[in-house]
């Protein structure tokens, strides 16, 4: 049974503070509900130091409101989830949960990127601003600093010319991958991407892909929701497919695509493969 | 691309007759007489008694009365919008206190009608003979707990307090906030929601967000009306003379008139005062305006009703 986890109290909690399994993210049955629309039913995930999780499954299916529990965009209704051993969202003493202070929180987040299918750039700074603001406001890195490694960044990502460009000056490829170097200015233990190429065109794609790529033989620990089965295949170290609110199946991209064992995976990949 | 009826491919220049519009040279000439009608009595009406509005206009009460006039303007308007950021943020903190206080304050300072909050203010003093700052309800509990003396640490006299001067703005900046926070809570409110999202998963505070990511973009559409608020309170400071503020402009300009009969020219001086001093603001709002638009290249105009993308 779930404990609910309600706004403003404190909540009974099980004994232990740490996560149950030595990994990187650890999900424990995290639900979510808006109102009365339950959209995540017990979520349960472990994603290892390096590996690189793709999720796929229909529109609506919870695959962004899993990612934005994550990093507590969103509020569980019930459940736990650590990342990097930290308990996000909530201190956990003597056996009663404590809601974090916002400047908490936000200090769990700065080890989390995330990148957004409608990139979300700063429209009132340049390139270079959007990758040095959070280093510069909340890691406290001086300003040169900050903005030699945002030039490294930019070179890293393709775009080594573009640092002066404002967002609406950039392609939406570009844009996109300004957004990774943004998030990964924070020098993130954990990347989410939310669908980072469905708001490209089609010759776009592979720019924003190869970024991505890139990062994750680097090592980047990745948690992907994606349309894209290609790089969920080549990239991927596991799939797991979600609907209505559940993991109904998850393993290796082979594993998955190949042979999926549930009727509702093979609806959804006989619709996009 | 229908095929029907191709004519013979003409090379010739386009050499056409323009259309005519008759009308509109009527209307101009029209406007034209009844301008001249206008410039004729401004010369030939001796009321306006140009020299004399001349010698008096800058003279040394009046142009302290613009340098009255133009702080009043400057200090309203900063107050204004701190409060109004305030209140706004309030508005949209969700806490039901804050947003009912909030709520309220709008409520009433919008309600009540600049002059009378200016003649409010003056008379404060009827109420309080002393402003005095120091513990809430301090006779009550002080009495309970029975402790002698009170919990005052300052005190001053309401009539040095509140000059005529510190009364008419408060007045104008408390009634300003108002109308700046219903501005700024437009603003804040049109910024996209992704902004906010993207800036707090890079692991900014509340407070940074907004003060980096959402008031930032939020002057884009605050700026222009803002600009308005500070013409329209450029003009209400003539109400300071109800307070009254004697060394105020219009005041001032009005004084001239009546000792000397002449109203008129003082008026029209009034008029070419404020002219003046909101065409330097508007000067102002322009390149504020290019400060808080950087990247929007092209003009407005291209912006809003489309034209050749560079
Ligand atoms: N803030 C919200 N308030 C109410 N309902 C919401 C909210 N956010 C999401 N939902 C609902 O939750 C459900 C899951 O949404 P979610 O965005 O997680 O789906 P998704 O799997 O990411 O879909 P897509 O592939 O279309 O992005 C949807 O039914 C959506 O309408
Ligand atoms: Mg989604």
């Amino acid at each position: 049974m779930s404990e609910q986890i309600q706004e403003g109290t404190v909540v009974e909690a099980s004994e232990g503070t740490g996560p149950p399994v030595d990994a990187l993210v650890v999900a424990e049955n995290v639900h979510k509900s808006f109102g009365r629309l339950e959209v995540l039913k017990g979520i349960d995930l472990h994603v290892r130091r390096g590996e690189v999780m793709c999720i796929v499954g229909p529109s609506g299916s919870g695959k962004s409101t899993f990612l934005r529990c994550i990093n507590h965009l969103e509020k569980l209704t019930a459940g736990r989830l650590w990342v990097n051993g930290d308990l996000m969202g909530y201190r956990q003493k003597r056996g009663r949960l404590y809601e974090l202070r916002d400047n908490e929180i936000a200090a769990q987040r700065s080890d989390i990127g995330m990148v957004f299918q409608r990139f979300n750039l700063f429209p009132h700074l340049s390139a270079l601003g959007n990758v040095t603001e959070a280093p510069v406001q909340v890691k406290r890195v001086p300003r040169a600093e900050a903005t030699a490694r945002a030039v490294e960044l930019l070179e890293r990502v393709g775009l080594p010319d573009k640092a002066d460009a404002y967002p609406d000056q950039l392609s939406g490829g570009q844009q996109q991958r300004v957004a990774i170097a943004r998030a990964l200015a924070m020098e993130p233990s954990l990347m989410l991407f939310d669908e980072p190429t469905s708001a490209l065109d089609p010759e776009l794609v592979g720019e924003v892909l190869d970024v991505m790529r890139d990062l994750a033989e680097g090592g980047m620990t990745m948690v992907v929701v994606t349309h894209e089965m290609g790089f969920a295949r080549e990239v991927g170290d596991s799939l797991v497919f979600m609907d209505d609110g559940m993991v109904v199946e998850s393993g290796t991209p082979a594993e998955v695509l190949s042979a999926p064992r549930h009727e509702r995976t093979q609806a959804f990949l006989s619709k996009v493969l | 691309m229908s095929k029907t009826s191709t004519p013979a491919r003409s090379t010739e220049p386009v050499t056409a007759v323009p259309v005519r519009y008759p009308e509109r040279w009527i209307a101009a000439g029209v406007i034209l007489v009844l301008a001249a009608m206008f410039v004729h009595m401004l010369v030939t009406n001796d009321a306006f008694n140009w020299p004399f509005m001349a010698d008096h206009m800058f003279s040394e009460p009046v142009v302290r009365g613009v340098w009255i006039t133009l702080s009043a303007t400057v200090l309203s308007m900063v107050i204004g919008v701190v409060l109004g950021i305030v209140l706004a943020v309030m508005r949209l903190s969700g806490n039901p206190v804050l947003v009912s206080v909030s709520w309220l304050y709008t409520w009433f300072f919008r309600g009540v009608p600049r002059l009378v909050l200016a003649v409010l203010f003056g008379n404060l003093a009827i109420l309080y003979q002393t402003v005095e700052l120091g513990l809430p309800f301090d006779n009550y509990w002080m009495a309970w707990l029975g402790m002698e003396g009170d919990a005052r640490f300052f005190e001053i006299d309401t009539r040095t307090a509140l000059s005529g001067y510190t009364a008419g703005l408060l007045a104008l900046s408390l009634s300003e906030g108002a109308y700046m926070a219903e501005i700024i809570r437009a603003g804040l409110q049109s910024v996209d929601k992704g902004q906010t999202e993207a800036a707090q998963a890079l692991g900014m505070s509340r407070g940074r967000v907004l003060r980096r990511i959402t008031l930032p973009q939020a002057m884009r559409v605050v700026i222009p009306p803002t600009g308005n608020e500070t013409i329209a309170m450029l003009k209400d400071t003539a109400l300071l003379a109800y307070v009254p503020v004697t060394i105020e402009l219009f005041y001032q300009l009005q004084a001239i008139g009546a000792r000397t009969y002449q109203i008129f020219p003082m008026l029209v001086a009034a008029c070419l005062w404020y002219l003046a001093i909101t065409s330097v603001l508007m000067v102002g709002q322009y390149f504020i305006e290019r400060r808080f638009n950087p990247g929007q290249h092209g003009s407005i105009r291209n912006r809003i009703v489309g034209g050749a993308h560079r």
